[in-house]
C-alpha cells in the first residue's frame, strides 16, 4: 500500500509542469527526458552540457528537499537486480525507438495536442497496466 | 547561460518529481494496479503537470521564437507509424516491471538503491541500442 496524496501529487505534478514550460519559454526545448538523456550518447553536439547540466539538476533534486525539509526521501526500489535490468532496457530501448517517454510524450506531447503522443501515451499505460496485472495477479496471484 | 538555466529547470523538475511521489517505484506501480492496491495519486501529477504545460506553451509560443534562442525546436515528425507504436509498448512493459521512468530513474540515483543503480545503466544501454536500431531502419 501506498498512501494516496492527491495534494502532494497536484504539486509536484506543477512543479513539473513549470519546469517544461520555462524550458520552452527560454530555450524552445521540449522536456522530454529520454531526449535529453539518449543525446548524451555519442556523438556528442554542441547542447551536451545543457542537458548533462539538466540531468545533474534531476539527481540533485532529492538533496535539495532532503535539505529543505530536514526529511529522508524514501523509496521503495524492486532488488531483484535481473528484473530491473531488463526493465532498465526496455525503458531506454522503447523510449528513444517511440521518440519519448512519460514527460516528452505524456507531458509536453499531450499539451501541444499532438496526435503523436496521444497514441504513444495510450500505448504505453496499456501495456504498463496490463504487465503489472499479469505480474502482480497472473504470477504473483 | 544554458547550462545554469538546464541546472535549474532540471532541479525544478525533479523537485516535482520527488514531492508528487512519481520518484517512488512502490507509488507508480501502485497506480499501474488498478486490480489490487490502487493508488490514484499519480492521475493528479499527469493532471498537474499538462494543464500548467497546456496553458504555459500556449503564453510562451505567442512570442515568436523563445528568450535564448532563435526558434522554438519542436518535433517535425507528424504520422503515427510502427515505430512510435511498438516503442510505447516496450516501453510500457518495461515501465510496469520497474515502476521507473527515465526521469524517476535519474532522480533516484543518488539515493543508491541496488535495483537503482543497475536499471540506469541499462536504460543507457536500451537507448544506445535503439538509436542504432533506428539508423539500420532508416
Amino acid at each position: 500500500m501506498t498512501e494516496f496524496t492527491p495534494l502532494a501529487s497536484l504539486i509536484g505534478g506543477a512543479l513539473i509542469g513549470l519546469s517544461a514550460v520555462l524550458l520552452m519559454a527560454l530555450e524552445g526545448r521540449i522536456a522530454g527526458i529520454s531526449g535529453i538523456a539518449s543525446r548524451l550518447l555519442p556523438p556528442i553536439d554542441e547542447r551536451f552540457a545543457a542537458r548533462l547540466a539538466f540531468i545533474v539538476g534531476l539527481v540533485a533534486a532529492p538533496f535539495a528537499v532532503e535539505a529543505v525539509t530536514g526529511e529522508p526521501v524514501l523509496q521503495t526500489v524492486s532488488s531483484n537486480i535481473p528484473l530491473m535490468i531488463a526493465a532498465g532496457f526496455l525503458v531506454g530501448f522503447g523510449a528513444v525507438l517511440g521518440g519519448g517517454c512519460t514527460s516528452g510524450h505524456g507531458v509536453c506531447g499531450l499539451s501541444r495536442l499532438s496526435v503523436r503522443s496521444f497514441v504513444a501515451t495510450l500505448t504505453f499505460m496499456a501495456t504498463a497496466f496490463v504487465t503489472v496485472f499479469i505480474v502482480r495477479h497472473v504470477i504473483g496471484g | 547561460m544554458s547550462v545554469v538555466i538546464n541546472l535549474l529547470l532540471g532541479l525544478l523538475f525533479g523537485v516535482g518529481l520527488v514531492i508528487s511521489g512519481m520518484g517512488n517505484p512502490a507509488k507508480v506501480l501502485n497506480f499501474l494496479d488498478l486490480a489490487g492496491t490502487w493508488d490514484p495519486s499519480l492521475a493528479f501529477v499527469m493532471g498537474g503537470a499538462v494543464v500548467v504545460t497546456f496553458v504555459g506553451y500556449r503564453l510562451a509560443f505567442r512570442r515568436d521564437r523563445p528568450l535564448f534562442d532563435a526558434a522554438f525546436h519542436l518535433p517535425a515528425k507528424k504520422d503515427v507509424d510502427r515505430q512510435l507504436v511498438t516503442g510505447a509498448a516496450l516501453f510500457g512493459i518495461g515501465w510496469g516491471l520497474g515502476g521507473f521512468c527515465p526521469g524517476p530513474a535519474f532522480v533516484a540515483i543518488g539515493l543508491a538503491q541496488p535495483g537503482t543503480l543497475v536499471f540506469v545503466p541499462a536504460m543507457l544501454l536500451g537507448m544506445w541500442a535503439a538509436r542504432r536500431f533506428a539508423q539500420k531502419l532508416a
